[in-house]
């Protein structure tokens, strides 16, 4: 080991934050600006699926409040991906990565939002999930990214509340209501899960990650953790567990669940979802429409400019 | 307060609400669709201050109206013919230059509207208009500021902008004129006379569209009907696409 190294991995296990300007191994710069851009992307293609219903909401209140969430996530992009740039990739790039598919973003946003409740579903255990996983991250070894996660991680609670609250609002609603609160639990509840990653067996970037602490649990130990807190949630919420083999493990101190049909999780990630090409279409449409406007701003900011060396000269 | 006062004000305030949550829904259509992620967020901003503007309004006009009514029924269960928003607002959304054309001429008005609406004898509507006059200004800022650029920036940036400009200026006229219910409760010191206020919105928008290279149309055109529910084609889609889930589960908590 260099001495370069070393005081790295001293930094790392004393707990000591990895800051921008530190000396970093090459593959851990790598490992996380693929990790914090994918968790960008994931926030920005995310408000696709909810921001599909923000137009049709059943309430002003609750229409204010989805709102409100969706652009939270494009505040929490928008965070992401500075903390992505001070390891030396532009926003721009990343972008470009994203629309060209080199960058992956949470397969979670591929599936529909087919009713309202589908919203309510994303906020309670899509969100729910991505909080597991991001307190987790508040401990991460990288600076910048740990300190975004803290701050993400005090407006997804709040998101998980308000979708749990909605949900609630349709379980204990008419008997249609709780029906399409049942089908989104069901359709929504293995992707969650997926959310975690593949087993820790099959996870081609778990090993390393661990080792420098980018993450700080297993995909399998984060996604018990999650199954164990949302039994609880259905129940109060009276609908059915969408899993028939759910049983407590005293030995454990765990649920017990079923497998996860994984050739689906992959078979979604590789691109046979219903959204996947939508997703990407739309953040492409959107991007390609606005290119005259930040052309214009581009322009007027020149024409701002060269006024004022004119009137200084 | 008379019945005739009260009734009035219930129908002034549901005017008000219907301008409110028809331009919060047209500037929420942006969201996921703005040139770059920090404007997704300033329109959620807007958007979401205009249907916050719109619920006070419709729970002062359900309030007056003591009829088991909320403000969700005020948005709700009322179709197009019962809308009395004025036409600009419910414009659909177009380009950006198009959607930030309109946002300044509705954000010019209400800059001079709701200071005068401070003044009302109605205590609610007063404060209603105390948080819309903060929120004005953020806004005013940020549409004049788009303007400005979208107008002198590029060939094709001034031509998109000048033609919204063009497109949507016929539908402005209206946002001055009095009927019979607003000048009764002008002449009561509740509502706004929006007719002695052309002129200064002539004039501050002018000002802006000069600046950013833009001309000012003449008003050769004028279309009117947003007061007496005489809308364009585009409200019934918008109200059609906006109250689907609640009109769907009828009586339903959400």
């Amino acid at each position: 080991m260099t001495p370069e190294e070393q005081n790295f991995m001293r930094k790392i296990e004393a707990e000591e934050k990895i800051e921008p300007k530190d000396w970093m191994p090459e593959a851990y710069r790598k490992n996380l600006i693929r990790q914090i851009s994918q968790h960008a992307h994931s926030e920005v293609i995310g408000m696709q699926p909810e921001g599909n219903w923000i137009t049709r909401a059943p309430s002003l209140r609750r229409k204010a409040v989805l709102l409100s969430k969706v652009q939270d996530e494009a505040g929490h992009g928008l965070y992401l991906y500075s903390a992505a740039e001070t390891l030396g990739i532009s926003r721009s790039e990343m972008i470009e990565q994203l629309q060209s598919g080199k960058a992956k973003y949470s397969s979670i946003f591929n599936y529909p939002t087919l009713t309202w409740a589908d919203v309510a579903a994303i906020g309670w255990l899509v969100d729910g999930a991505a909080i597991v996983n991001q307190v987790s991250l508040q401990r991460t070894s990288y600076g910048p990214y740990s300190r975004g996660m803290i701050r993400i991680c005090k407006e997804e609670s709040f998101h998980q509340r308000q979708g749990y609250e909605a949900m609630l609002a349709l379980a204990k609603g008419s008997p249609e209501q709780k029906a399409m609160a049942q089908d989104a639990l069901n359709r929504f509840y293995w992707p969650a899960l997926m959310m975690f990653g593949p087993h820790d067996s099959e996870s081609a970037h778990s090993q390393k990650s661990m080792e420098w602490k980018i993450k700080r649990e297993t995909n399998d130990d984060l996604r018990q953790k999650f199954i164990d807190q949302t039994v609880k949630q259905i129940e109060v919420l009276g609908l059915e567990h969408p899993d028939k083999n759910l049983k407590w493990n005293e030995e454990r101190g765990h649920y017990d669940s079923s497998d996860l049909d994984w050739d689906e999780f992959w078979s979604v990630i590789n691109g046979n979802g219903h959204c996947n090409r939508q997703r990407i279409e739309h953040h492409i449409a959107a991007h390609d429409e606005g290119e005259w406007v930040r052309d214009a701003i581009a322009a007027y900011n020149e024409k701002k400019r060269a006024k004022k060396a004119q009137n200084a000269a | 307060m008379s019945d005739a006062i009260k009734a009035a004000t219930l129908e002034y305030a549901t005017r008000l609400g219907d301008d409110a949550v028809v331009l919060g829904h047209r500037i929420s259509e942006w969201v996921s669709y703005g040139p770059f992620l920090e404007e997704d967020i300033a329109y959620g901003n807007v958007a979401l201050d205009y249907i916050g503007r719109a619920r006070m309004f419709y729970t002062y006009a359900a309030e007056l109206a003591d009829d088991g009514r909320t403000e969700d029924d005020f948005a709700y269960m009322r179709s197009d013919r019962e809308y009395r928003n004025l036409l600009l607002m419910e414009m659909p959304k177009g380009d950006f230059a198009y959607s930030q054309v309109r946002q300044l001429f509705a954000d010019v008005y209400y800059t001079l509207v709701l200071p005068e609406l401070l003044h009302s004898k109605d205590e609610t509507l007063s404060a209603i208009a105390a948080k819309g006059i903060k929120e004005t200004k953020y806004h005013l800022r940020r549409s004049r500021e788009w303007v400005l650029r979208l107008g002198d920036g590029t060939e094709e940036s001034h031509k998109r902008t000048q033609k919204a400009v063009d497109s949507l200026w016929g539908y402005t006229h209206e946002m001055f004129d009095m009927d019979e219910t607003e000048q009764m409760l002008a002449d009561a010191g509740i509502a706004v006379d929006v007719s002695k206020l052309r002129d200064a919105w002539h004039k501050m928008v002018s000002d802006i569209l000069t600046e950013a290279t833009l001309t000012v149309p003449e008003d050769g055109w004028a279309v009117r009907g947003g007061r007496t529910g005489y809308h364009t084609e585009n409200l019934g889609h918008m109200l059609t696409e906006m109250q689907i889930v609640h009109r769907s589960y009828p009586g339903c908590q959400w």
